[in-house]
């Protein structure tokens, strides 16, 4: 099918659906945090600006602000020092095309609902591909924990030594990049890496290698349950922030419908 | 002795809101020496720097030897209560609203004769001690106390009146993460505050202290975030309402100056938390409680800042963190204004550095959470508008005062 | 002792009242504009005869005396604005009656005049004086009550009056009332009325208050040749005192200026206290008629309500005082409460009393008070006329 067109057309008769994999930006949905010395991200903040009243008669907006890394949001290779020096690695530079790519969805969430500190390891991928076939170059990775069901106080998962989320171990990553040339890889917890992965060796190795290698980031997503293993295509094109190191996005996937 | 304030009873829903109403504010500008004294509780009047005799009322030339030099002194506050009436008929849409109304005439041990309020122990031809306060017109009076503390005199309702006690008061204190929001709840409770409110942003981050404080006695623990507009108005749709007392314990204290700084984005987060916070605040919070100025025994009375002292004069270690704070002091005198005609009084309690992390590598006299706490409180029972706590706060103001160039300098390091 | 000048040679003549009102519709002006009118007829003069002009008014502003010369049409050669309430009419007494032996008027009209609409008390309150703005209407803004019930409690407490004498005054002036026109409390008050009336501002009851109404009062000063030459009845001045803010060391006033020059006043009139038929006080509060009768030698300091208890106070009694009922009865016109006495004195000195008689009047004292600036009334003023002959 290589006609926009009749795209449009399944899309429009329900033989593609399409799954919004976005949270809503609210104030209060958590944002990454780090040690208070440290610079932080911005949360997501809505200023009326007028709603039919003194300051705008007839018409109602707002502005807004945030960070790059606020709400489901996409990681640029330029985001982690590891992909500073690659060409096209900012959202405003990234080949646009790199925006739409199918997705493997690994379903951990039974192993995340039993250990919060559930780390996806290159064994347990490789039992998937024996399940549904090896993931595709090009493909980005979800790793489906149900996550985003969680409230806010076990969402986020804080306790005194950290956060406590899954998140790929460092060698699973590496195995990623270089063993199956994936697009990024995706989750519904507010980092890629797990809560823990400062104590990981690199740290935060979904960051060191996925960037370093010139490959994507997308977290805080929802919605994966309701995702194939296999089949779903995903459109993810970030806002286009000069030199941006990510951006909000909405997230959108495309799976097989069952209209005519 | 003073009858015991019995608890305020539910309010009627079907009742009017008493209209919030002042006495006449109006004074000359030389008795505004008595206001600079009554903002921060002291008793002072004018003294000739001539001839050292004490006048009052208020005048510009000395009656004894007619110098124009008439500085304000704090002076001995004790005396003798002449003569006494109850008003029971007055011009004054404030006074109408609380008559009887029992005022006298007291002569000063040092000298002058004034007319004052009286507290209801204060009796003809006893000693008394004289205060002055801050009306609902924010304007100073006296008022005669008995020599010696009597029973429940905190309760005396003329008292009451001039000040901004918390005792069945319901109070917000909008930051609980902090050990000073902590320290304010528990000051709070313990001066039996009808309700503590205390705000928590980002309940999913857990912190220090969180389950002690939800386990003071009358704290509530409810969402509230300064830094988000829409959290500020959700909590003021919630309480606004009966909120009587707002302490504003957010805070955001960074080290560093303005040039080697990097960047805006702690500035940024110092201005929202801090100077856009208490505007949000302000926004929600200030009409409703204007509102509710006359509104019995537990009116609406205070909105409390906690200001760094140098707020007055830029401590460059803390430089833009004490920009901001300056601009906040300012905020809080336009506030004043607005919140006047309400009679709900706005409260700075200056300090140093506190005994918290982000004064850590400060050398000592610091201020504890607690003493910090406990000071205002007792600005809420005096009724001021202006407290310093600790020796660091009192030095800056009394080198300010002095010699403001020297004190710009010194701080420099 | 000074050897002061004398007033001889000085009349004053046409008593003139306008009948109060509680409240008006209209202005100071309108009220002092007929009282000059009803002067100028009652005189047979023209307005332009009018040379000299003196004024007292609380509610004539923006404008003061000299305002009032164009709005009258008057062209004075000596004007005079006296804003000393309670003892206006005193103080414009003396200066003008010593501009007409100076020869520098000839015939000046002195006025005092107040309206008085719904929300003037208040505002004239609470804008009275600076320190009463600082230091005075901030107490619970009960006014010259307030300020009277400390002076009579304090009274009270060092000379041991009771309710009782002041209620002996109040009585007797509205005995002498009940003839009197103009009077706005024209009823009988009984010594159980006052006992029983409602507090104010303890121990002030309703009955030690005056009520505040609108009015005015005048009198003309003229050469005695020009009275007689215009057939108009008139009083001598025997003597004259004035003093203000005296014994500013007492804690709290017990005593008003008269003590200070009492013996002065009674040394230049060359007459003492026994031969005076009549005496007018400034009667804004009982308590402070006692001070008069005490402070202008009628009876010793303290000795005031053993004076009230052993005189009848009435016209027709021992000791007429207050004749026409006095402010207590008549109601306080503002400045025009300064007037009342001395133009009250002239009427029954010159054979025209509107109301009761005081039989075979020939000496009267009147005397004026006025201004709580702060704690006290500072100002305090006395004249002595006697009957031309």
């Amino acid at each position: 099918m290589t006609d926009p067109l009749a795209f449009a057309r399944a899309i429009a008769t329900g033989a593609v659906r399409v799954i919004d994999l976005t949270q809503t930006l609210a104030p209060d949905f958590p944002t990454i945090a780090l040690p208070p010395e440290f610079g932080q991200c911005a949360p997501f903040r809505l200023e009326e600006i007028s709603r039919y009243d003194t300051r705008g008669p007839a018409w109602y907006w707002n502005n807004f602000s945030m960070g790059e890394h606020t709400g489901t949001h996409f990681d640029a290779p330029i985001h982690w020092v590891s992909g500073k020096d690659l060409p096209n690695n900012a959202v405003d530079t990234i080949d646009p095309a790199k925006f739409i790519a199918p997705a493997a969805v690994i379903d951990c969430s039974t192993e995340s609902a039993r250990d919060a500190d559930f780390v996806l390891t290159v064994a347990f991928v490789e039992a998937w591909e024996a399940r549904h076939g090896k993931i595709e170059p090009g493909n980005w990775v979800l790793l489906r924990t149900d996550w985003s069901k969680k409230p806010p106080n076990a969402y986020a998962g804080m306790r005194e030594d950290g956060a406590h989320t899954p998140g790929p171990s460092p060698e699973v990553v590496k195995w990623l990049v270089e063993q199956r040339d994936v697009r990024g890889f995706g989750t519904e917890t507010i980092g890629t890496d797990a809560g823990q992965a400062h104590h990981f060796n690199p740290p935060y190795p979904a960051h060191f290698y996925m960037h370093g290698k010139g490959r994507f980031g997308l977290q805080c997503l929802t919605n994966l349950d309701l995702l194939p293993p296999k089949g779903a295509v995903i459109v993810a094109a970030p806002l286009k922030i000069k030199q941006g190191s990510g951006s909000p996005l909405r997230v959108l996937a495309l799976v097989p419908g069952t209209a005519s | 002795m003073s009858k015991p304030l019995p608890p305020p009873k539910r309010k009627n829903p079907l009742r009017k809101t008493p209209a919030p109403l002042s006495p006449q504010g109006v004074r000359s500008r030389t008795g505004h020496g008595l206001t600079a004294a009554a903002a921060q509780g002291r008793f002072a009047l004018q003294v000739c720097a001539d001839c050292g005799a004490i006048v009052y009322p208020p005048r510009d030339a000395c009656p004894v030897c007619l110098s124009a030099r008439l500085p304000f002194r704090d002076i001995d506050n004790t005396g003798t209560l002449i003569a006494e009436t109850t008003v029971r008929v007055s011009t004054d849409s404030y006074f109408r609203e609380h008559l009887p109304w029992r005022v006298g005439t007291v002569k000063l041990d040092a000298g002058p004769v004034l007319v004052a309020h009286l507290h209801e122990d204060a009796r003809e031809g006893a000693r008394v001690r004289l205060a002055l306060k801050l009306d609902k017109s924010g304007a100073p009076v006296m008022l005669a106390l008995p020599a010696q503390e009597t029973d429940n005199m905190q309760d005396d309702p003329q008292l009451r009146e001039l000040t901004c006690d918390p005792k069945f008061r319901r109070v917000l204190i909008t930051d609980g993460r902090t050990a000073v929001g902590q320290a304010m709840a528990k000051a709070f409770s313990d001066a039996g505050a009808a309700i503590v409110f205390v705000g928590l942003a980002d309940q999913w981050k857990p912190f220090p202290g969180m389950d002690a404080l939800r386990a003071i006695e009358r704290v509530e623990v409810v969402p509230l975030d300064v830094t988000d507009t829409e959290s500020v108005a959700e909590q003021a749709q919630q309480n606004g309402g009966r909120v009587d007392i707002v302490v504003n314990t957010a805070e955001y204290i960074r080290a560093g100056g303005i040039v080697d700084r990097q960047g805006l984005t702690v500035a940024r987060t110092e201005i929202d938390v801090r100077y856009l916070g208490l505007l949000r605040l302000a926004q929600a919070f200030g009409p409703a409680m204007r509102a509710r100025g006359g509104d019995g025994i537990n009116s609406a009375t205070a909105f409390v800042n906690l200001l760094s002292v140098y707020a007055l004069m830029n401590w460059p270690s803390y430089g833009a963190y004490a920009a901001v704070e300056a601009a906040c002091l300012s905020a809080t005198q336009a506030m004043r204004a607005e919140l006047r005609p309400g009679g709900v009084k706005v409260v700075n309690v200056f300090f140093g550095p506190l005994e918290t992390e982000w004064f850590e590598a400060v050398p000592p006299p610091k201020v504890a959470p607690a003493r910090l706490a406990s000071a205002v409180i007792d600005a809420l029972r005096q009724g001021l508008e202006d407290m310093f706590v600790g020796e660091i706060a009192q030095d800056v103001r009394a080198r300010l005062a002095v010699n403001p160039k020297a004190l710009e300098r010194e701080l420099a390091g | 002792m000074v050897d002061r000048k004398s007033y001889d040679g000085v009349a004053v003549c046409a008593p003139v009242t306008i009948p109060y009102r509680r409240f008006s519709t209209n202005s100071a002006h309108w009220w002092i504009g007929r009282a000059l009118r009803e002067l100028t007829r009652r005189a047979s003069l023209r307005p332009k005869d009018l040379d000299g002009l003196s004024v007292s008014s609380f509610t004539i502003g923006p404008d003061t005396a000299i305002g009032l010369t164009q709005h009258f049409g008057l062209a004075p050669r000596w004007l005079d604005h006296v804003p000393l309430g309670g003892a206006s009419g005193v103080v414009a007494l003396r200066r003008a009656a010593r501009a007409v032996q100076a020869g520098d008027a000839d015939f000046v009209a002195c006025v005092a005049g107040d309206t008085n609409h719904v929300d003037s008390f208040r505002k004239t309150l609470s804008t009275f004086s600076r320190f009463a703005q600082d230091a005075v209407y901030p107490y619970a803004s009960g006014g010259a009550n307030a300020s009277f019930a400390l002076i009579t409690r304090n009274y009270m407490n060092a000379y041991g009056a009771r309710r009782e004498d002041f209620a002996k005054i109040c009585v007797a002036q509205r005995d002498n009332a009940i003839g009197f026109p103009y009077a706005l409390m024209k009823a009988k008050l009984t010594l159980d009325d006052y006992m029983s009336a409602r507090a104010v501002c303890d121990p002030i009851h309703l009955y030690d208050c005056v009520m505040p109404c609108a009015g005015a009062e005048a009198f003309l000063v003229c050469r005695e040749e020009a009275a007689r030459s215009l057939g108009l009845a008139s009083v001598r001045v025997l003597s004259t005192i004035e003093r203000h803010n005296a014994f500013a060391d007492d804690p709290i006033q017990i005593r008003g200026g008269w003590a200070l020059d009492v013996a002065e006043f009674w040394a230049m009139a060359g007459i003492g206290p026994g031969d005076v038929d009549l005496l007018e006080t400034y009667d804004d509060y009982p308590v402070i008629a006692l001070m008069q009768f005490e402070d202008l030698g009628f009876c010793q300091k303290g000795e005031g309500p053993e004076f009230v208890r052993s005189h009848t106070l009435t016209n027709d009694g021992s000791f007429p005082h207050n004749t026409s009922g006095g402010q207590l009865s008549v109601g306080q016109a503002g400045a025009a409460g300064g007037y009342l006495g001395l133009v009250e004195a002239i009427r029954q000195l010159t054979g025209q009393p509107l109301g009761g008689v005081v039989p075979d009047a020939r000496i009267a004292v009147v005397s004026g008070f006025g201004m709580i600036n702060f704690d006290r009334g500072l100002a305090s003023g006395a004249a002595a006329l006697a009957r031309a002959a």
